[in-house]
């Protein structure tokens, strides 16, 4: 079974960022795992050391995420690709998607994809969808849970969250899953998974490698771009009272005040 | 020519997902005097059609068959880029739920148009699609912008656009299309649905109610559920609470839970860390009940009382019910 996780790097969501008077951000120096891949990277893990497979730790970007793969690797993932190429820089995230499709098909052999939910940066929220639909495979997304996976059956039954409830899902494999915080409790690095992948070669492949032409990555959206989120409206105002009945009267006057309630 | 706005509307056995009627008024909108379609997907949907007229739709196209009661991947993908190659809409919309995140992404990649996802404000710029989306967090805002031509996608976060009132004297036409797949070219198979009864979701609720670590242990939701209900909202927690074993997951607001846009948003024994902020800062009121004067929380909110939420929680639930007679 071979099993390949798609990852990459993003600004810590902890660190202060200002936009710039150009309308661009600097996103300072602490980059990190995507949290979101922590737990699609430590399924791949699990999911390959129980059907004594493989797993590919595999990103789309910058040698600025090479530490993505570096985790992967650590945590034991058995290889890791980069992708990257000239013709990549200031395509979108449908062009991500194509260079990750395209790696995956090189790849050949792959039975299951997995995917943190989102970005923790700027969250695309569509890349895993693009992935799984330029596949042509079943894309089971928000899953909590596999409860079987069958590779000589072909076949992977999952639970997934949805607005509704949990949906209990069966699929043929291939298939592209993303992943929520209730699969698993991420794995971490050990000292000697960390000696192993810091001394890990990680070839990159390039959009001629992939076969990948320009009209494919030609981006059909742009940001533009940030700006700060506008202030909130007056600053706190904390309701005072001998006791709790008298602070609790008083708030909800307010709320009602302010026609929420 | 390209002409007109396209809407998915989500349903689930027949109840209309409210945050479409969302979508739907901004298809209005960004119509202008142009056509507006909605196109509904299920079994036994014919009132979900009939609504959305009533809420702005001129037309609506209906599929409706086995293949598509649940919602899957593959056969609500196919058969969305099918209706959009053949119709041209200029704007595609949907909710962003998971399925219309899903939905949209699936079509827009198969027909290789542009897509911006999860926004909160939505314009026409010279005919393009212009969108504000909260990024990093919910910390600032993106803006984007649809670049290439044909069809332009966009997803809008719940809660951020107002629906519109259904108007019982609209009319329009309903039209029936076929799926594109037949079930045995369909790879996954639904083969159960445990659903969320009796609670209200998350992401429709109008008022919710969180606890946080300061609610000590599983039983401290007690007061926070019994406040919910007597506001008629939800019951949010931190992750703080989830990972406790306090609350499920499904439970989770925040940056790994879910974003949340209510009116109110009563957050008791929350610090109000800034992945906790990244899933209710958008709410329209925030009120914050603490013991420490410096949690954090008090600078996001509009409202605050200091003090134990074991004795806050339940005042505030003996007030309700008495003004509520
Ligand atoms: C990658 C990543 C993702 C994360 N995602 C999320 C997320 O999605 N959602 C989320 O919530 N967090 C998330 N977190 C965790 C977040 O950083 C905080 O740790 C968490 O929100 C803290 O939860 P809390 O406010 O309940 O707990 P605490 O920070 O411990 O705060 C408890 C508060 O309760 C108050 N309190 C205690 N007792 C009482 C009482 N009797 N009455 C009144 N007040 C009382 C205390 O004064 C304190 O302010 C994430 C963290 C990381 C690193
Ligand atoms: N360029 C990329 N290379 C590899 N993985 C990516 C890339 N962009 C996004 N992802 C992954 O896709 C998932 C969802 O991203 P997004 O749709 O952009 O929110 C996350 O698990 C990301 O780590």
């Amino acid at each position: 079974m071979h099993v390949v996780v798609v990852t990459k790097n993003t600004p810590d969501t902890a660190a202060t960022v200002t936009v710039k008077g150009d309308g661009t951000i600097d996103w300072g120096d602490s980059l990190v795992v995507n949290p979101w891949d922590e737990y699609a990277i430590t399924e791949a893990v699990l999911l390959k050391e129980a059907h004594s497979g493989k797993a590919t730790v595999l990103t789309v970007g910058t040698d600025e995420h090479q530490e993505a793969l570096k985790h992967g690797l650590a945590i034991g993932c058995d290889q890791a690709i980069r992708v990257w190429d000239g013709a990549l820089d200031g395509c979108d995230s449908l062009g991500y998607a194509e260079a990750v499709a395209a790696a995956i098909r090189k790849l050949g052999d792959v039975d299951l994809v997995i995917f943190g939910r989102e970005l923790a940066d700027i969250a695309t929220d569509q890349h895993v969808y693009q992935v799984a639909r330029k596949l042509g495979w079943t894309m089971l997304g928000y899953v909590a849970k596999i409860q079987a996976l069958d590779v000589a059956a072909r076949s992977i039954t999952v639970n997934r969250l949805t607005e509704y409830g949990t949906q209990t899902v069966r699929s043929t494999l291939p298939a592209v899953i993303s992943v929520v915080k209730d699969i698993n409790e991420p794995k971490y690095p050990t000292f000697i998974g960390i000696r192993k992948a810091a001394k890990a070669e990680i070839p990159v492949w390039s959009a001629a490698d992939l076969g990948l032409d320009a009209a494919a990555l030609q981006p059909r959206t742009q940001q533009l771009r940030y700006q700060e989120l506008p202030k909130r409206e007056g600053t706190v105002e904390i309701i005072e009272g001998a006791t709790a009945q008298e602070k609790a009267a008083k708030l909800i006057d307010r709320l009602i005040e302010e026609k929420v309630l | 020519m390209s002409q007109g706005v396209l809407v998915w509307v989500e349903q689930f056995k027949g109840k209309p997902q409210a945050a479409s009627w969302e979508a739907l008024g901004q298809a209005r909108t960004l119509a202008g005097g142009g056509p507006v379609t909605a196109a509904v997907f299920g079994q036994g949907v014919e009132t979900v059609a009939q609504e959305a007229i009533r809420r702005g739709a001129d037309r609506v196209l209906v599929a409706d068959d086995a293949t598509l009661a649940d919602y899957r991947f593959e056969p609500f993908v196919a058969l969305l880029a099918q209706i959009v190659r053949e119709h041209q809409p200029a704007i595609v919309l949907a909710a962003a739920t998971i399925a219309g995140r899903e939905v949209l992404a699936g079509a827009a990649a198969e027909i290789g148009a542009g897509l911006l996802t999860d926004v909160t404000d939505l314009s026409l710029e010279g005919g393009k699609l212009q969108a504000v989306r909260p990024v990093l967090g919910g910390k600032v805002l993106s803006v984007e912008a649809i670049t290439g031509d044909g069809p332009q996608f966009a997803t809008l976060r719940p809660r951020a656009f107002p629906a519109p009132e259904p108007d019982p004297s609209r009319s329009g036409e309903i039209v029936a299309v076929a799926p594109v797949l037949a079930e045995d070219a369909i790879a996954s198979k639904v083969e159960a649905m445990q659903e969320v009864t009796g609670t209200i979701s998350l992401t429709d609720a109008t008022i919710i109610v969180s606890g946080g670590r300061g609610v000590g242990g599983p039983e401290g939701f007690d007061p926070v559920r019994e406040l919910a209900e007597a506001l008629g909202g939800a019951v949010g927690a931190s992750r703080a609470a989830v990972d406790a074993g306090w609350i499920p997951y499904e439970h989770q607001v925040g940056q790994t839970g879910k974003v949340v846009s209510p009116d109110l948003y009563i957050a008791a024994g929350i610090s109000g860390a800034i992945q906790h902020q990244a899933g209710m800062r958008t709410a329209k009121v925030i009120v914050a009940i603490n013991k420490d004067p410096e949690a954090p929380i008090f600078k996001l909110a509009r409202y605050g009382i200091v003090g134990d939420l074991f004795e806050v929680l339940p005042a505030l639930t003996a007030e309700v019910r008495k003004r509520l007679g």
